[in-house]
């Protein structure tokens, strides 16, 4: 750990050593009467890192365990703000520099298409209420001369849910905000996380008495294959195994049975969106409340393959583990039915199994084969739009003419041509997050080559069709049609 | 009575499916639908014996029979499903 780091920030890495040092009092006992002693141990000075003096940031510290132990009490969203950790950035928009050296030229003048900037005094002037912060200034000037200030925090959030309030914090509408994470991830003090609910997942794991009382499943996102880095995929199944889990599932097995379930509706609707990325779906439910008729009646593979699992063991627990900060909420939505009992993201489990003395890197490998190679690759933006023409065709239905939405600005575009009747396609992929789950806000690391690792765990699948997945389908839901048979055929 | 065939990752790459599928025509086969009930089930925790078939949910008295309300079955592939069923499980059925 020493000769390279496991997470892209140090951001994410004061978040991983509070996570680490709760769970391990959680695993220890007495964690009410030691929290207190946390701050100290991660700063334990004399000089403070990144705030003025040590006992803010121990003070900081103590918010970031409330935030590990489920957050503020009454603030029901997954995001939230730690207010003392909000450094209050400046957000003035264009500022002039004293670099400016009022040049003849001021390419800066004619670059602004709203007639913003004046030169007075041989200084370029910014006009505030006739600006919109385009920055087409600050690529033009050629002495580097302006910089936008904007605050990180607000340029993230696509969904504008994040303003200031008197004292300059960040504070976020929780009636705008989709929980898509964008800001926890991007947030260059650590001011707004996401809470945690790693207390619940370690009172289901005791609880089990190691799977005596019930077994406890974890469902893994298909995301999981960019974020193994010292260790094999294989080795990361069996270091959640060894945390207590009885099985290790992949939702990529809920995706198949999603593609199967769209396909048929599609058939029967003509126009849909998809509906498994539970930030998408609340961005259209909070902008675009006309289209809501249009969304998939269908799960999301979180909950399809924990439906799944409790078919077959109704005692069950379920433990979906990601890289979304949004399915910490949707697990709670009634649509889901109780299917998943919690969520934990990939930071989270990184410091569990720290927590836990469990290196992967010395384990066997756990296979993790069930899934098909359409299912594994909805981890990135494009992943359903490419399967499900195929899979359609499979079952007889054509004429699906799929759009790739990768990110919630370009939802927004697609989403009002199809409102004002001008999308020349007929099925919508949504993704909140740019590139898709592989970019996720509680993603280890979100380096490009997450996509490449993805595209070959997708390609390793044994099952090239979803059929072997749909069967399972059947068998739960008793379908003993001419699906059945077709499916046999095949096999 | 519930068969249960293990499509935990390592007997699916054994084969799970093309048990499910012999399964469920054997079941036909011997007319037993209304007693069988056939399901999948994640591991059953006997990976190196794969393909894995468990019975349960049995009648008292085949439990008593039994001295036991599980049965498994290992190594079960396509081929010896039916042989397996046969000599394991339809007996079962008719006490």
């Amino acid at each position: 750990m020493s000769t390279h780091r496991v997470f892209d920030t140090d951001v994410q890495q004061i978040k991983y050593a509070v996570l680490k040092e709760v769970i391990r009092r959680a695993y220890e006992g007495g964690l009410e009467n030691s929290y207190m002693e946390i701050p100290e141990i991660i700063c334990p000075g004399p000089k403070s890192k990144v705030r003025c003096c040590i006992y803010k940031e121990r003070a900081i510290l103590q918010y970031r365990i409330e935030m590990v132990l489920g957050g503020k009490k009454g603030n029901d969203n997954v995001v939230q703000v730690i207010d003392a950790a909000c450094d209050e950035c400046p957000a003035g928009g264009i500022y002039v520099t004293p670099s400016c050296r009022g040049c003849m030229m001021h390419a800066c003048q004619d670059a602004c298409p709203k007639g913003a900037i004046t030169i007075v005094d041989h200084k370029c002037t910014v006009d505030k209420t006739k600006c919109i912060e385009c920055g087409k200034c600050v690529k033009a000037c050629p002495y580097s001369a302006l910089i936008l200030q904007r605050r990180p925090c607000m340029q993230a959030c696509k969904v504008k849910a994040i303003s200031m309030d008197e004292n300059q914090t960040a504070v976020i509408d929780n009636n705008k905000c989709i929980a898509c994470g964008a800001c926890v991830y991007k947030c260059p003090f650590g001011a707004i996380t996401d809470k945690s609910l790693v207390l619940d997942v370690i009172d289901i794991l005791q609880k089990s008495e190691n799977n005596t009382k019930y077994n406890v499943y974890a469902v893994v996102a298909p995301a999981i294959a960019g974020q193994c880095r010292d260790s094999r995929l294989g080795q990361v199944v069996s270091a959640i195994k060894a945390l207590g889990f009885h099985q290790v599932v992949e939702a990529a097995l809920g995706a198949d049975i999603t593609l199967y379930h769209e396909a048929h509706e599609w058939a029967e609707k003509g126009i849909m969106t998809t509906s498994c990325c539970p930030s998408f779906v609340m961005f259209i439910e909070k902008n675009f409340p006309d289209l809501v008729k249009y969304i998939s009646s269908s799960v999301s593979p979180m909950v399809e393959a924990a439906q799944l699992i409790k078919a077959g063991d109704p005692t069950a627990k379920v433990i979906f583990i990601g890289p979304c900060a949004a399915k910490k909420l949707e697990y709670n939505l009634e649509k889901t039915h109780g299917a998943i009992d919690s969520v934990m993201s990939f930071e989270e489990l990184q410091a569990f199994v720290d927590a836990r003395g469990i290196d992967p890197a010395k384990l066997d490998d756990t296979l993790l084969d069930n899934a098909s190679f359409y299912g594994r690759i909805f981890a990135k933006s494009g992943g359903i739009a490419q399967g499900i023409v195929d899979v359609a065709k499979q079952y007889g239905v054509e004429g699906i003419k799929p759009c790739q939405m990768n990110g919630i600005d370009e939802c927004r575009t697609n989403l009002l041509k199809l409102k004002m009747g001008r999308a020349a396609e007929n099925f919508f992929e949504g993704m909140a997050c740019d590139g898709g789950c592989i970019n996720g806000p509680l993603c280890i690391t979100h380096s490009p080559r997450n996509v490449v690792d993805v595209d070959k765990y997708g390609s390793e699948a044994r099952e090239k069709t979803i059929d072997n997945s749909v069967a399972l389908y059947q068998l739960r839901n008793k379908e003993h049609e001419e699906n059945n048979e077709h499916v046999a055929h095949k096999s | 009575m519930v068969i249960k065939v293990c499509v935990g990752s390592s007997c699916h790459l054994k084969g799970s499916y093309d048990v499910i599928v012999a399964m469920k025509e054997i079941i036909k086969k011997y007319d037993v639908e209304d007693l069988v009930d056939l399901q999948a089930s994640f591991c059953l925790g006997y990976c190196a014996q794969g393909v894995t078939v468990k019975a349960d949910n049995m009648e008292a008295a085949t439990v008593e029979h039994l001295g036991s309300d599980e049965l498994f079955l290992h190594n079960v592939n396509k081929d010896n499903a039916e042989e397996l069923f046969a000599k394991e499980i339809y007996p079962l059925l008719n006490i």
